[in-house]
């Protein structure tokens, strides 16, 4: 094992010492660093010319440069001795500090559309594969293709143009006519019609119901003007938090299983209870504050389900433990959404939320709520363009691992000892099928922080493929080298955790010592 | 065999229950007496979303390239990409559905005039060059690569791979922007300069297939590797044949169908990549124009003009998308595991097979998904 991860790493550091070699030349041959002022008219444009070249140092052939630059990255392997040396950008700054920030912006930005695609993917591709050849299947599958072929600068401009200025718009006087909250609602019912599986009858009462409740909604929305002043309030949440309570045990336990269910619902009892007692804990919120909630949230859940107990603590601690997350989350929705009015109303602000550039407003000032809203209404649209595109991938994938194992032996075993569907499902298939995806999302998490220059550009967030499209642009070999050398040893690394993940999760595949 | 023994009856029984379980799944009768060739194609034409891909991917090809004309030849269409005309109805398209009328502009004008259906089938003649001339090149740098290291081992996959390795992380954005610096060098000639300057996309082709081939060559190796360890490459060698006869003609149509699906996916992820290279300014550049560049000429003017922005979207989402079809339903009809499904016939379930017909498993084509979803991941580099 040990020598196999010793082989794998002087591979990778030979294979980067070759490629970067590569980079370095191809990108100092992208062009003139000097053209601009070339073409310049100016009376001091020697002397530009002159400090242009000894910034880049363009008296010293190309591949040259590369050992000079190779010398000061080799700095960077000293460990604590803080003599990393990246060079310098055309501007002067240190490439070091650039890459800090941009890697900052690129996280923001990918981690929470990552997170969330892979979730939604594995989700639709678990249903799919579980309603192989229903209308929801072809449905999906068809939007998977859909989504593999759209061009993501083309759904970028579309999402500014409706998500970001028509829904401005529509805030400025949110009321919703009859007929388009009974249009939106008949989508919604359609989409339960074709969801909901089982007979036509349960079918068309499910849609049914979804369209009169959605529709409802929307003309309390429009009624009430709840989207100027939002808030999900204490009962709201207490009804949600005792449907979450029954989903949560019926994934995890199994509506049988009554102590799990009784757990559950006293963590949202719990929790309904804990709503009122924080709130003025909550006014004075900071980052690291709502980290240690959430630990202790589910650590009061853990502790709720130990108590009461039953056959099989595990199940009312795991139950218990994932609903008081879930209504945590739901607590601090509403207290972002008690911030809303404030936000909206803001002086930096002025009535226009969601923004279409950039990744925050310049210069806005507020506690953490208001900080928080402004990330959000910022992320909100680059995070659904990537999720869109990128789902496709998971939810494929998925289906087909799923498929593959729902069609094993072990599993008609499990079936034959007359296990529930729920159990064979959820702890012999779905364990399962994860473990081909587990890799897959190794390997694409380590594309990530260099996968995202399109997104960026569009949406002119400054971060690592802005600072690579940005070096390439001004023949600026050093920040081009910088993003390359980060994105390619995360790449590296993870291609080497979704190996071993691989042979850990799947006691068949052994890596070759 | 005269007597069935109990081992067969347990593998025919085994084989109802699987009839039973997989309702719907049609036994491969149609295999019977047919070349291999003649199965795929049958499959592939019985898929119906291959075929509506097809068709539709044949007609944009044919209006694309009929329409404003090919390497000199001239077109039908009165206008090309470049020409200005007057602004007629304020430039909004003229087409209309109801009643079906072509118009003087049918997808509209930009602000200077020039007749966007004309830019637009030129953007996708530039698309479908882009993707064929990338699909060759990969194709074939692909294979040899991937035969080579997987059918004589050693140190020349040692070398190919590593090689390969080292391409695979080179940016595909530094490559185009190297590219595009060349094209850009119109005077001062090397002989690639020159020919980067005339042909601008092919030579982007070029470059891109010149980076694309590392996953395929992956894919090949590994088919390769399984391949050459058959009895039948054994009884090759044996008698006598050649390491290229061997690869030529005994391995290499075995692997096949990986090859033509993955060529396609590699096709289909390519007009994405080119799309984008030209947005961000390192593609197909003005006077020229591509779908992508049109599409970032114009997304400042969706408010006034929307059409400029929507047909060349279309265009690409609708080639995209009918290449992925075709793909998909290429990978259907050559995974030998594929079953036929009918969903007719699975709603009246509980008709078990016949015995002595041999149900095929239901396993949906794992693999061949499983390298759709490779391909996919691997798409989304460019996002």
């Amino acid at each position: 094992m040990v020598t196999y991860i010793v082989r794998r790493l002087v591979t990778a550091a030979l294979i980067l010492l070759g490629a970067s070699f590569l980079v370095y030349l191809l990108t100092a041959a992208s062009g003139d660093p000097l053209a601009e002022f070339r073409a310049s008219s100016s009376p001091n444009k020697q002397q530009l010319m002159d400090s242009r070249s000894a910034l880049l140092d363009l008296e010293t052939p190309a591949p040259l440069r590369y050992f000079k630059w190779l010398g000061g990255a080799a700095q960077c392997l000293v460990p604590f001795a803080g003599t990393c040396d990246l060079g310098k950008n055309i501007a002067g700054q240190p490439i070091t500090d650039a890459l800090g920030h941009a890697l900052v912006q690129t996280l923001t930005l990918v981690t929470a559309a990552t997170i969330l695609a892979i979730l939604i993917g594995i989700t639709l591709g678990i249903i799919t594969a579980l309603r192989q050849y229903s209308s929801l299947d072809y449905g999906v599958t068809f939007m998977a293709f859909l989504f593999f072929s759209l061009p993501i600068f083309w759904v970028a401009v579309l999402l500014k143009e409706f998500g970001a200025i028509g829904f401005n718009n529509f805030l400025r006087n949110p009321e919703i006519p009859l007929p388009v909250a009974i249009g939106v609602g008949a989508v919604f019912g359609l989409v339960a019609i074709v969801v909901a599986g089982g007979d036509a009858r349960r079918r068309v009462l499910m849609g049914g119901t979804v369209f009169a409740a959605v529709s409802a909604i929307l003309v309390y929305f429009s009624v009430t003007l709840w989207f100027k002043t939002p808030g999900l309030g204490p009962v709201v949440i207490a009804i949600a938090g005792v449907g979450l309570a029954f989903a949560v045990t019926l994934l995890t336990a199994g509506l049988r299983n009554r102590k799990a269910l009784q757990s559950a619902l006293i963590a949202v009892g719990v929790g309904v209870v804990a709503y009122f007692v924080i709130q003025p804990l909550l006014s004075q919120a900071t980052f690291l504050m709502i980290v240690l909630l959430a630990v202790a949230t589910v650590l009061v859940g853990m502790g709720i389900g130990y108590l009461v107990g039953g056959y099989d603590r595990g199940q009312s601690m795991r139950a218990a433990a994932i609903t008081s997350f879930l209504l945590g989350l739901l607590i601090v929705l509403d207290r972002f959404m008690q911030a809303w009015p404030a936000y909206f109303n803001n002086s930096r602000v002025r009535g226009r939320p969601i923004a279409t550039i950039g990744a925050g407003t310049p210069n806005i000032e507020g506690d953490f709520w208001i900080l928080g809203l402004d990330s959000f209404t910022h992320l909100i649209l680059p995070t659904t363009a990537l999720i869109l595109i990128s789902l496709a991938g998971y939810t494929r994938f998925t289906r087909a691992s799923m498929l593959e194992i729902m069609n094993m032996d072990y599993i008609r075993t499990a079936r034959a000892k007359g296990l529930s569907e729920r159990t064979v499902v959820m702890r012999h298939a779905f364990r399962n099928a994860l473990i081909p995806v587990a890799t897959i999302v190794a390997f694409d998490i380590g594309g990530l922080i260099g996968g995202a220059v399109i997104t960026e550009t569009v949406f002119s967030v400054r971060g690592m493929g802005f600072l690579f499209l940005d070096g390439i642009l001004h023949v600026d070999p050093n920040p081009v080298m910088g993003v390359f050398i980060c994105v390619a040893i995360t790449a590296m690394v993870f291609n080497l955790i979704a190996d071993l993940a691989y042979s850990a999760l799947d006691p068949r595949v052994r890596v070759k010592a | 065999m005269s007597q069935p023994s109990q081992q067969d009856e347990i593998v025919a029984e085994q084989a109802n229950l699987k009839g039973q379980q997989a309702a719907g799944i049609e036994p491969v009768i149609e295999a019977r007496g047919l070349s291999q060739g003649q199965i795929v194609r049958k499959r592939f034409l019985g898929h119906s979303g291959a075929i509506v891909g097809l068709v539709v991917f044949a007609i944009i090809f044919l209006m694309a390239f009929t329409s404003v004309g090919y390497a000199g030849i001239p077109g039908w269409w009165k206008y090309t990409h470049e020409a200005v005309s007057p602004l007629a109805n304020d430039g909004a398209p003229t087409a209309s559905l109801w009643p079906l009328a072509w118009g003087e502009h049918p997808f509209g004008q930009d602000r200077i005039g020039r007749d966007l259906f004309a830019m637009t089938m030129r953007g996708a003649q530039q698309s479908i060059t882009i993707m064929v001339v990338i699909g060759l090149i990969a194709g074939l740098i692909g294979v040899a690569v991937g035969a080579l290291a997987g059918y004589f081992r050693g140190w020349t996959e040692a070398i190919l791979m590593r090689l390969t390795d080292i391409i695979i992380i080179i940016p595909a954005l530094l490559l185009a922007a190297v590219m595009a610096q060349f094209a850009g060098r119109r005077d001062e000639g090397s002989w690639f300069a020159s020919f980067a300057s005339t042909n601008g996309v092919l030579a982007l082709g070029i470059f891109l297939g010149l980076i694309s081939w590392v996953g395929l060559a992956r894919l090949m190796r590994g088919e390769f590797l399984t391949l050459r360890e058959r009895e039948f490459v054994d009884a090759a060698r044996i008698s006598g044949a050649s390491n290229a006869r061997i690869i030529f003609k005994h391995i290499l149509p075995n692997a096949v169908g990986v090859l033509i699906v993955n060529v396609t996916l590699t096709m289909s992820a390519a007009i994405l990549t080119e799309t984008a290279l030209s947005y961000l300014g390192v593609g197909v550049k003005s006077p020229d124009t591509s779908l992508g560049l049109l599409i970032s000429q114009n997304q400042e003017a969706f408010t006034t003009r929307p059409w400029l922005f929507w047909f060349p979207g279309l265009f690409i989402v609708l080639i995209c998308l009918s290449i992925n079809f075709i793909g998909d339903g290429l990978r259907d009809a050559f995974d030998p595991r594929q079953k036929k499904f009918n969903p007719k016939k699975a709603r009246d379930t509980g008709s078990p097979l016949a015995p002595g017909q041999t149900p095929v498993a239901a396993q949906e084509g794992s693999a061949g998904d499983r390298a759709a979803g490779g391909g996919a991941a691997s798409g989304d580099k460019g996002a």
